[in-house]
């Protein structure tokens, strides 16, 4: 889990957008990966759990904020846990009376959000040491970036390995999918990918980076 | 814990200070659980009911209207308009076209698959004497695998007419609908489970097996309670 040894921070775009690039709970910080290898073998159904994901960690965020001076950090643990289990609960019965429909599709998945650990990790790491609106902010941005996320495999899975693209085929009855793509093998291989990829770009921008500040000092 | 002496430490709240504060904090939740479960219930209980109701049309197309019963081994009696069913397991539901006659009954059926219990409405015909087809009413199954139910093409073929007969005298399933191996299907009772999703198949298979071979007997004996036409 990333330390964040820095005090309570100003509010700012850092704050939300920290989430979705630079610490992406997923690509950096390699948390969650669990509902991120089993629901996203199609795009919807990734769509899906990062959104409901983003509802449990901002209101989850906020009420760990909340309380955070009234928790002592003995029990913080246990604490987040059953405020994560509440909210995780109250998704699932509020979209079993939005429409039954929806819940049918996300059937299984919502009760998978309690184990995430981008929720207990930005609740230990952030929401606990920040104000309320910090804490929601940084929330959005994480959730965010974990449906973006989600989408980036999802929506490669589904295509290669279903031949669709949220339920619309695209490459008509003659293409032979490949299957392994929605089965857990190719969950690791587009992780492995992908993650190979944002290294690539991190790495690149990081030497961007320090190139400037070289040129930057010689001059 | 492990910071060095010369830094102060915050005093060690007391045990009774952690467990009040767990306590409040479970009691929180619990307080906003139930008061979900309480807003929630009559929305969800007409959501069901308005999902029950589709699905009847969905796996009896010609019907147009329905009439819902009560079978058990009393008898088959007929359910008055906004009378509730406690036991689904027990309901019947005939449909009916324009005319009011008889086009096929719908039934539940129930039975633990890979995840948790699925749930599925199938439809029978009182002629063919099969399966017609089924709608799933609930279902957690392995999104991707087990959902495939629903949708798979070679999966649904099994039920354009799924026999379950029964034997001479009316007293038992001459064959009970058994669910075999993906390409292994020989007879007209058999369901072609899915590859990849065997588990999900044969939850299907056997709420199917589990509802014929209870519920179609007991309909052959109470046959003339059931209304072929309707009269009003």
């Amino acid at each position: 889990m990333v330390q964040d040894p820095r005090l309570p921070e100003k509010l700012s775009w850092e704050t939300f957008s920290t989430g979705l690039w630079k610490e992406n709970p997923v690509f950096v910080m390699l948390l969650g990966l669990c509902p991120v290898l089993a629901v996203t073998n199609t795009a919807m159904n990734s769509l899906a759990m990062g959104l409901a994901t983003t509802f449990v960690l901002l209101c989850s965020g906020v009420l760990v904020s909340l309380l955070r001076k009234v928790i002592p950090k003995q029990v913080r643990i246990a604490s987040y846990i059953i405020i994560i289990a509440t909210f995780v609960t109250i998704t699932d019965y509020a979209i079993k009376a939005i429409s039954l429909d929806l819940y049918k599709a996300l059937g299984a998945f919502i009760q998978l959000i309690v184990v995430n650990c981008v929720i207990l990790g930005r609740a230990e790491a952030y929401a606990s040491k920040n104000p309320v609106v910090n804490a929601f902010v940084n929330a959005l941005g994480m959730g965010l970036g974990f449906t973006f996320a989600l989408l980036c495999l999802g929506v490669v899975r589904e295509v290669l390995g279903s031949g669709s693209l949220f339920g619309f085929d695209l490459f008509g009855p003659a293409f032979q999918p490949w299957v392994v793509f929605v089965l857990p093998p190719g969950g690791f291989f587009v992780l492995a990918f992908w993650l190979f990829i944002f290294s690539v770009f991190r790495k690149r921008k990081e030497r961007a980076q320090s190139n400037k500040e070289e040129v930057a000092n010689a001059a | 814990m492990s910071e060095n002496s010369t830094v102060p430490q915050p005093a060690m709240p007391s045990s009774a200070n952690l467990i009040i504060v767990l306590v409040m904090i479970a009691m929180m939740s619990g307080f906003l659980v139930v008061l979900t479960d309480q807003l929630t219930a009559d929305r969800i209980a007409a959501n069901e009911q308005a999902a029950l109701e589709r699905a009847i049309f969905t796996v009896l197309p010609e019907a147009t209207q329905s009439r819902s019963y009560i079978l058990s081994a009393e008898g088959l009696s007929l359910l008055a308009e906004g009378e509730k069913i406690s036991n689904d397991k027990q309901a019947v539901y005939a449909g009916y076209d324009d005319e009011g006659n008889i086009t096929g009954l719908a039934m539940v059926a129930a039975a633990r698959g890979y995840q948790d219990v699925v749930k599925t409405l199938y439809g029978y015909s009182l002629e063919t004497e099969c399966v017609t087809g089924f709608t799933v009413l609930l279902s957690t199954e392995t999104p991707g695998l087990g959902d495939k139910i629903s949708s798979d093409s070679d999966f649904q073929a099994n039920f354009d007419c799924l026999e379950a007969k029964l034997n001479a005298d009316g007293s038992a399933v001459a064959n009970p609908i058994q669910t075999v191996k993906n390409g292994t299907k020989t007879d007209p009772w058999q369901i072609d489970a899915i590859s990849g999703a065997t588990v999900t198949s044969t939850a299907v298979g056997n709420g199917l097996e589990e509802s014929t071979v209870r519920m179609l007997p007991l309909l052959a004996k109470h046959k003339s309670s059931l209304q072929m036409t309707l009269t009003d």
